[in-house]
C-alpha cells in the first residue's frame, strides 16, 4: 500500500497546538489508546509552556526518549528545560520511516529518524512564527525564534504557548529550512538524559511495574525441553495456595505450558513449585551443547551456502603451509538477562483489549495479541512501556511473550493480567545468541597481508522461517550471522566465506550487536596474529590492509593512535590489545590494558574511538560506549555461557549465567568521538562487538596463547 | 495469611500476608512501593536492595516474618536522609542511570557503602557494591559515588 503521509495541525483538546501525521488512506491502527492527546501527534505545544514530543521508540536506556526531543526541540528553537518525552502507543504513524515497522533496534533511532524529527520541528516552528506574524502584521521572514519565544522586528515578543492557539489556523508549510549544523543549539551538546531523577528516586514505571485495578499476576510452567507438551498436570497443591485463582493449559509458540494465575506474584509463584506437570517430550529434538560442538565442527569442514565467493579460492591450496593459518573457533549460546524481567500485561474485554508491554517490536506484537484473541488490531490499545533493558531480548519475531500473555487474558476475561517471566524463565527460555562455530584458513602473502581467505561459519539463523526471511537471507545465507566478515573492510584479494545454518531445538534470536558478537571476534584476533606475524604495530597493519573506502575506521584508528598513547607506556605485567569493527555505519577503535590477576583477565583501561556521524548528544554517545563494553564482556566472563545438557538448560539463575558485576568492569572507559556532521548513525549495538577481540589480544600477548573458544576457561 | 507492623520509610504499615512472602513483594504489592525491583529472587543481583536498620539488604530473601521491628528504608525514602540525597543528586549530575532498572539498588547500596566509609578508593566499591547492571553503568557508578563522597566531606 502506498500512502502519503501528511501532517496536520489541530487544537488539543487540553488546548495548544498539536502537530501529527496522517495517511490519506483510513488507518485502523491510529484508533490505538489515547495518552494525553490523540495517538497520531509528535509535538504539543501545551498552553502551560510544556512542548511534549512523542517519541517513536521503546526506551531501553539507549536515550531515545533524550535525543529524539532534543532533534526535534534544535529545529524548533523550542527551550530544552520546557520539553517532556512520551512513548507512543503502537499506532501507523509511528512506524519507522525506513524500515516500515515499529520497532526499536538495529541502532537504528538516530539514522532513521534524525530527518524525520528535524523536519517536524521545523514546521511547528514555522507555524508558530506564521502566528506571530500575523498577530503582528510583519513578514514572518522578519522574525526570529529562539528558546521558545517569537521575536518580532520591532522588538514583540511572544511565548510559543501564548501563539499555540493561532498557529492551529496556519496551514503546514510543505517546504522549511533546516538548520545548518553551524546553527544547532541543542543537537551536538552533551544532554542529561531527560528521565534521570526518576530513575534515581524510584518513581519511574517500568512494565513490570504496572498496577491496574482488579489486575491479577501470572506465572506459567513452561516444559524443561523446548517444544515439550503437557501430558497432564495436578494442580490441586497449587490450588491450596491462598491467593491461586485458575490454573489452565496454554498453548505456546512451540508446545504447551500451564498457567498459574493469582493475586499476587508470591502466590503464583508457590504454587507453580507445587504444580505436577507430566510433560510429553516424545518427537523433541534434545539439544546438547557438546553434541551441537561436534556437528558443527565437522559441518565447518565442509563448505555451505556461498556468503561471498571473490577472486580465486584456489590461491590457498598453492601457499605453503608455514604460510597458512588454521583456526577453528567456538562461541556457546548467551543470554541476554535484561534487568527487567520480560512481562507483558493484557486485559481481555470480549470485543476490545488494552495491552501494556515493554515491547522492541510493537507492530508485530500488537498484531499477535490481536490474533490470539481472534480481535484485529484495531480493537486492541497496545501500549508501549519504559523498558529495563532490552538487547534485542524484546524483539522475538514470534512475539512469543505477548502470545502467552494474550493466552491467559483471554480465559481470565475483563481482568487486566500481568505475565510475569522470573530469571529462572529468562536464563532457561531461549531465544539466546545461537552458537557459532568458525573455521578459517588463511594464506599469508609475501608482505604479511592475508591474500586467501576460506572461512565457514556454522550456527542457527534467527531469521530463517520468520516474516525477514526474504530481506535477510539470501542464497541461503543469513546475512546477520556474517556480518563483519563477508563484508570485511580489510582489503583481502581472495575471499570465499559461507555459511551453515542448521536447525537445532533452541530458538535463537538477536543479542546486541548480533552476527558481529562472533564474526569481530574471530577477525580481528586473527587480523592481530597476521600483524604479529608480520611483525607491524596493530593499529598500522589495520591501517595498511583497510580498503580505501572504510573511511570511518581508518578515522577512528587513526584517533586512537592519538588518544591511547598511555598504552606505550605500561605498567609491569600489562599488555594492550587492540580491535575494531564497523556496523550500521559507525565506525569504532578499541584498545585495552589488561593483566592476569587471579587467573582471570583484569581489564584496567579502554579507551575507544567512534565515528558516528554527526554526534546528536555526545554525552549519550559516551555512556552507550561505555555500558556496551561491558555488555559485550559478557562473553568473557567464565560463567557467560548458555548450555544444553540432554535438551535441559544447565544455568538457572544469574548464579550460572554470571553477566560482569562491577569489579569484572574496566574502571576507566575513555570515549573519543571523530568530530563530523554527516548524517548520524547508531551507537546501541556498536560499542559490543571490539571488547572481547581487544581484551583477547592483549591476553595472547600476555601468554602467548591464542584463544580461540568463549567463554575462556583457563588462560 | 498474618497480619505484620512494618516501619516503612519512618511510617508505621500494616500488611496481612503469608509468612514466607519476601520483603520485596510485600512492598512492590501490598503497599504498591514499586521503587524496589525484582531482579533474580535469589540475592544475586541487587535489584530489590532496601536498609534494613540501616544495613544494605537483599528484601527478595527477606520473609516479612523474620522483620520484627526493624526498621526499612526504600529508596522512596533515601531521599529524606542527607547522604541518599547527596547519592541521588550525584547520580543525576554524573548522567548515570541507562535503563534505569537497577539503578534504586546500586543508590541504596552506595548510601550503605557512604554511611560507612565516607572516602571509598576503587576496591572498597568494588568490593561493596555487588549490584549487577546490564546496562554496564558501573563507570559512571564509580564517579558518582566519589562525586557524592566529596560533596558530603
Amino acid at each position: 500500500m502506498n500512502r502519503r503521509a501528511f501532517l496536520r495541525a489541530s487544537a488539543a483538546a487540553t488546548g495548544g497546538l498539536l502537530v501529527s501525521i496522517y495517511f490519506d488512506l483510513p488507518v485502523q491502527a491510529q484508533a490505538a489508546p489515547q495518552k494525553t492527546f490523540p495517538p497520531d501527534a509528535f509535538v504539543h505545544v501545551r498552553p502551560d509552556g510544556k512542548i511534549v514530543v512523542t517519541v517513536n521508540r521503546c526506551e531501553l536506556g539507549q536515550g531515545v526518549a533524550t535525543a529524539l526531543p532534543m532533534i526535534l526541540a534544535d529545529e524548533m528553537d523550542a527551550d530544552w528545560s520546557a520539553v517532556v518525552a512520551e512513548l507512543a502507543p503502537a499506532a501507523d504513524v509511528y512506524k519507522d520511516p525506513v524500515y516500515g515497522f515499529q520497532n526499536t533496534g538495529g541502532s537504528a533511532t538516530i539514522a532513521n529518524s534524525f530527518q524525520q524529527y528535524r523536519e517536524l520541528g521545523a514546521r511547528t516552528r514555522a507555524m508558530l512564527i506564521s502566528a506571530a506574524a500575523d498577530r503582528w502584521h510583519v513578514p514572518a521572514g522578519e522574525c526570529k525564534t529562539a528558546a521558545g519565544v517569537v521575536r518580532g522586528p520591532a522588538g514583540q515578543t511572544a511565548r510559543y504557548s501564548e501563539l499555540a492557539d493561532d498557529a492551529v489556523r496556519q496551514p503546514v508549510p510543505q517546504k522549511i529550512d533546516l538548520k545548518r549544523p553551524a546553527d544547532f543549539r541543542i543537537i551536538g551538546r552533551p544532554i542529561r538524559r531527560i528521565d534521570s531523577r526518576q530513575k534515581c528516586d524510584g518513581s519511574q514505571r517500568f512494565g513490570l511495574d504496572l498496577e491496574l485495578p482488579g489486575m491479577l499476576i501470572a506465572v506459567v510452567a513452561r516444559p524443561p525441553v523446548f517444544g515439550g507438551r503437557v501430558m497432564q498436570f495436578d494442580d490441586t497443591r497449587a490450588r491450596a495456595i491462598a491467593g491461586v485463582r485458575d490454573v489452565f493449559k496454554i498453548p505456546l509458540v512451540n508446545g504447551d505450558a500451564v498457567a498459574i494465575v493469582a493475586d499476587r506474584f508470591w502466590a503464583a509463584k508457590q504454587a507453580r513449585e507445587r504444580l505436577q506437570v507430566q510433560w510429553d517430550l516424545s518427537g523433541v529434538e534434545k539439544a546438547d551443547s557438546s553434541d551441537l560442538s561436534k556437528r558443527y565442527g565437522e559441518l565447518a569442514r565442509t563448505p555451505g551456502n556461498v556468503a561471498v565467493n571473490r577472486g580465486d579460492a584456489s590461491v590457498l591450496e598453492r601457499i605453503p603451509p608455514d604460510k597458512r593459518i588454521v583456526a577453528e573457533y567456538e562461541f556457546p549460546y548467551l543470554a541476554h538477562t535484561p534487568m527487567e524481567p520480560l512481562n507483558a500485561t493484557v486485559r481481555f474485554d470480549g470485543d476490545r483489549a488494552e495491552a501494556w508491554v515493554p515491547s522492541q517490536f510493537p507492530t508485530y506484537d500488537h498484531a499477535a495479541v490481536a490474533e490470539i484473541l481472534g480481535l484485529k488490531p484495531e480493537q486492541v490499545a497496545f501500549h508501549i512501556e519504559f523498558a529495563g533493558g532490552g538487547f534485542g531480548r524484546r524483539q522475538a519475531f514470534d512475539s512469543h511473550v505477548p502470545r502467552e500473555a494474550a493466552a491467559i487474558a483471554q480465559r481470565v476475561r475483563s481482568a487486566p493480567v500481568k505475565l510475569v517471566w522470573t530469571r529462572e524463565d529468562d536464563v532457561q527460555g531461549g531465544y539466546y545468541r545461537p552458537m557459532f562455530v568458525h573455521r578459517v584458513e588463511v594464506g599469508i602473502g609475501d608482505s604479511g597481508a592475508p591474500i586467501a581467505w576460506r572461512h565457514v561459519v556454522v550456527g542457527q539463523s534467527y531469521v530463517i522461517g520468520t516474516p525477514f526471511e526474504s530481506y535477510l537471507v539470501k542464497n541461503g545465507v543469513d546475512f546477520d550471522s556474517v556480518t563483519g566478515t563477508a563484508d570485511t573492510p580489510y582489503s583481502i584479494p581472495n575471499l570465499h566465506v559461507t555459511a551453515h545454518h542448521p536447525k537445532v531445538n533452541v530458538p535463537p534470536s538477536q543479542w546486541r550487536s548480533i552476527g558481529s558478537t562472533h564474526n569481530a571476534f574471530v577477525m580481528e584476533t586473527l587480523i592481530d596474529e597476521l600483524a604479529t606475524r608480520a611483525k607491524m604495530e596493530p593499529i598500522a597493519y589495520r591501517m595498511k590492509l583497510l580498503k580505501p573506502e572504510a573511511r570511518r575506521l581508518r578515522a577512528s584508528l587513526a584517533l586512537l593512535n592519538e588518544k591511547s598513547g598511555w598504552r606505550r607506556n605500561l605498567a609491569r605485567g600489562h599488555a594492550v590489545g587492540i580491535a575494531c569493527s564497523e556496523y550500521q555505519g559507525t565506525a569504532v577503535a578499541c584498545a585495552a590494558d589488561v593483566s592476569i590477576e587471579s587467573k582471570r583477565p583484569r581489564i584496567h583501561r579502554v579507551t575507544v574511538a567512534v565515528h558516528c556521524g554527526l554526534p546528536v548528544n555526545p554525552l549519550s554517545i559516551e555512556s552507550q560506549f561505555q555500558g556496551g563494553i561491558v555488555f559485550g564482556l559478557t562473553q568473557l566472563m567464565s560463567k557467560g555461557a548458555i548450555t544444553l545438557k540432554d535438551g535441559r538448560v544447565e544455568q538457572r539463575n544469574f548464579d550460572g549465567f554470571t553477566p560482569p558485576y562491577i569489579g569484572d568492569a574496566p574502571p576507566i572507559i575513555d570515549v573519543h568521538v571523530v568530530p563530523s556532521d554527516e548524517p548520524p548513525t547508531g551507537c546501541g549495538e556498536p560499542p559490543v562487538p571490539v571488547i572481547s577481540p581487544a581484551v583477547v589480544n592483549a591476553l595472547t600477548k600476555l601468554t602467548g596463547k591464542r584463544y580461540r573458544t568463549l567463554p575462556i576457561t583457563a588462560l | 495469611m498474618t497480619s505484620y507492623q512494618l516501619t516503612v520509610n519512618g511510617h508505621p504499615r500494616e500488611v496481612s500476608t503469608d509468612p514466607s512472602t519476601p520483603l520485596l513483594w510485600v512492598l512492590r504489592e501490598d503497599l504498591k512501593m514499586t521503587g524496589t525491583k525484582y531482579g533474580c529472587g535469589i540475592g544475586a543481583c541487587g535489584a530489590c536492595t532496601v536498609h534494613l536498620e540501616g544495613t544494605a539488604t537483599r528484601s527478595c530473601l527477606l520473609p516479612v516474618s523474620s522483620i520484627g521491628d526493624r526498621a526499612i528504608v526504600t529508596i522512596e525514602g533515601i531521599a529524606g536522609d542527607p547522604v541518599g540525597r547527596a547519592v541521588q543528586d550525584a547520580w543525576v549530575d554524573t548522567d548515570v542511570v541507562q535503563c534505569g532498572y537497577c539503578q534504586s539498588g546500586q543508590i541504596m547500596s552506595a548510601v550503605a557503602l557512604l554511611k560507612s566509609n565516607r572516602k571509598p578508593a576503587d576496591r572498597d566499591i568494588e568490593a561493596s557494591m555487588s549490584n549487577l547492571c546490564r546496562c554496564g553503568t558501573y563507570v559512571r557508578i564509580r564517579a558518582a559515588i566519589k562525586s557524592a563522597a566529596a560533596k558530603l566531606a
